[in-house]
């Protein structure tokens, strides 16, 4: 206990802990509960059956009632013990509900399922534990055409980052290792297309998509992002780096220059071309605005597309919600736990998008 | 994986070669561009110029062939207005109530971006523990998609929700957040600044961490309070960084669009309806579709980005430049 004390209030400077700190590790508190306490909550509420979903207020932990398989009946039947307050035979003892209405219940002895007794409601108390119910994500399978989505989310994020990879170091390639006439020119133009973001236009790239046959199809989204000006500078400014040298001493032994591209460029540009991966993986697995232009029919949606409109019709369904939440997050969140270093500098050294 | 791609890549040098000896080395350059220049003309270029024949011609026909020339009306149609402050008085009212509510989000997000990312990242620049683990947790949400972030906070602020709850329990009592006009559009502000302040925290990080460390011993030495030696030293030096980001948030908060969407879906009524959800609903959700007067509204937007990454390209350069 000492040392946990004496680790949580060393400083790497002084001896003791300034004011300063002390607000510092506040805020810090305060940062740790708000950005993980959400996402936290999210997680434990997508492991609740739906009774306990609704019940207010909402308990930390998913609880279930406990419940049994007796001869003769079809369903599980919820068990309860009788208050010792009760008036009945059964005080005191453990019984599975068969049926309840108007205040009252019919119950039986777990031991005998035949005799049925009746007694009033309020003398039942549930015994619950502690339990996860994951049907909420079988079910997902089983009720929505779950795999599908995420197949579709998949085929796109893969497709699209491998494409976009290609194409960018090409473009990076001939505007590093290249002396040509217009280099300065197509430099511009790529600066140019800073300017364009997708969101201003959107009408006429619908029509674009349209007439080269690609609405609603998953390439219609794959491919109008396949060439980014960020992906462009990213490697660009890294293939600069990479030695003239090299370049002439594999042109000496007749290697062509697409060998030299594959060989020698992009194995050598690897830490920048894994950033550019991982940045593209984000963006394309959590892309919204234009999969939702291109894709209208349910059979194309992505998971992102598919949670939005879920949340329009499944307004009470908040198990399954929760549990396709879950599900969306988690490949970017098994992403982040073990890439955290390459996304951080390679968003800061980007500056995002 | 590499298994597929070599034999992919052994196939496309056959034309390669073929080219290259017609072309010569420094020519094939244009081949290596030709991809992705070829993207760049069709899905953004292109785009541009149409743009501008959308938002001059008429109609509800996404064929070009088809729609009338109008000219300037679209134009005209979105400014017909006699008093610009009360949208109710505008033709287009359901526009310029974006155009405002987006101009007060981006003033209220920007705003609160940019002074919480700078607070965290003094504080993560400060002598603290385990640094590495506190940037994640104020950086892991910007990897969250929109969709899964305005999910979240839906759950949360349902009316029987784990908020009100809590608010119930203090005494204070639950309130249904986002049937009110105002609360939705201020949880709107909040959650889009708690998505994103974890990047521009990132950038101000390393802003922070390229000023060198015998300027403050200097004020140590003069005995400078921690206040002054923040306004005196780490302002003034951190003010290109933070041009940067003032620049960015803006760019990115313009735009805002899927989480508050998904969020909201621009409700209650229009209280939370921001510039890109109008071009969207008049364009592809509505009916009829006027393209003319989304891609009328979309070239004004463009007007305003355009000008904003001009600032942020010279921004860059001032800072790159020290």
């Amino acid at each position: 206990m000492a040392k946990v004390i004496s680790f949580l209030t060393a400083t790497r400077g002084k001896g003791r802990l300034h004011w300063t700190d002390w607000v510092s590790y506040t805020y810090l508190a305060v940062g740790i509960f708000l950005m993980f306490g959400p996402v936290i909550w999210l997680v434990l509420s997508s492991f609740k059956t739906q009774n306990e979903l609704d019940r207010f207020p909402p308990r930390f932990l998913p609880y279930a009632q406990e419940t049994v398989e007796l001869d003769g009946f079809d369903d599980p039947l919820i068990v309860f013990t009788v208050s010792e307050a009760s008036e009945s035979e059964l005080a005191g003892e453990t019984v599975a509900q068969t049926r309840r209405a108007a205040g009252r219940a019919e119950v039986v002895r777990l031991d005998d399922p035949d005799t049925r007794v009746r007694l009033p409601a309020v003398d039942l108390q549930a015994i619950e534990s502690v339990s996860f119910a994951t049907e909420n994500y079988t079910q997902l399978f089983e009720r929505f055409n779950f795999l599908r989505f995420l197949w579709n989310s998949t085929f796109i994020t893969v497709t699209a980052t491998l494409l976009m990879l290609l194409v960018n170091s090409m473009a990076a390639f001939a505007l590093s290792k290249y002396e040509f006439r217009g280099r300065t020119t197509v430099l511009l133009l790529v600066i140019g297309t800073l300017m364009i973001p997708q969101t201003v236009v959107l009408v006429p790239l619908f029509l674009i998509v349209t007439e080269l046959g690609m609405f609603n199809s998953l390439w219609g989204v794959i491919i109008p992002g396949a060439a980014t000006p960020t992906g462009v500078f990213l490697l660009r400014q890294y293939m600069i780096t990479i030695p003239d040298e090299i370049l002439d001493a594999a042109r000496m032994d007749k290697a062509s220059e697409w060998k030299i591209f594959w060989r020698i460029i992009v194995p050598l540009s690897a830490p920048a071309i894994a950033v550019l991966a991982i940045l593209a993986i984000m963006w394309r697995w959590n892309d919204f605005l234009w999969p939702l232009i291109v894709l209208t029919r349910t059979e194309n949606f992505t998971l992102q597309l598919a949670l939005n409109s879920f949340q329009g019709e499944l307004q009470t369904d908040w198990a399954s919600l929760l549990a396709m939440t879950v599900l969306t997050l988690l490949p970017i969140a098994a992403v982040f736990m073990f890439l955290q270093k390459y996304i951080a500098t390679g968003i800061a050294s980007t500056g995002g998008k | 994986m590499l298994q597929v791609i070599s034999p992919i890549m052994r196939v496309i040098e056959i034309p390669m070669l073929a080219l290259q000896r017609m072309l010569g080395i420094n020519k094939l350059a244009w081949v290596f561009l030709f991809p992705n220049l070829l993207l760049f003309g069709l899905f953004a270029f292109l785009p541009v110029i149409l743009n501008v024949v959308y938002a001059t011609t008429g109609g509800d026909n996404v064929l070009l062939a088809d729609r009338p020339y109008v000219g300037p009306r679209n134009f005209a149609t979105l400014i017909d207005c006699s008093n610009y402050l009360d949208p109710n008085s505008c033709r287009e009212d359901k526009f310029w109530r974006a155009v405002w509510n987006t101009s007060w989000f981006v003033t209220l997000q920007v705003g609160m971006m940019v002074a919480f990312s700078l607070l965290t990242a003094v504080i993560l620049n400060g002598e603290i523990r385990a640094r590495g683990f506190f940037r994640s947790v104020f950086f892991f949400p910007v990897l969250l998609s929109p969709v899964v972030v305005a999910l979240i906070w839906k759950w949360i602020l349902q009316r029987e929700g784990v908020l009100n709850a809590f608010l119930d329990w203090t005494g204070i009592g639950g309130f249904n957040w986002l049937v009110d006009a105002q609360w939705a559009f201020g949880w709107s502000v909040f959650i889009s600044v708690w998505a994103h302040m974890g990047f521009y925290t990132l950038i101000l990080l390393a802003g922070l961490q390229a000023i060198p460390r015998d300027v403050y011993d200097a004020a140590t030495m003069d005995r400078a309070s921690p206040w002054r030696t923040f306004r005196r030293i780490t302002l003034p030096l951190l003010a290109p960084t933070m041009l940067v980001v003032l620049v960015l948030a803006l760019i990115k908060g313009v735009q805002t669009f899927d989480e508050i969407y998904a969020f909201t879906g621009g409700g209650p009524g229009t209280a939370t309806t921001f510039i890109i959800q109008y071009i969207y609903e008049e364009g592809f959700a509505g009916a009829p579709r006027l393209f003319g007067l989304a891609a009328a509204a979309s070239l004004l937007v463009a007007l305003v980005l355009i000008l904003l990454t001009l600032v942020q390209l010279w921004a860059n350069r001032k800072n790159a430049n020290g």
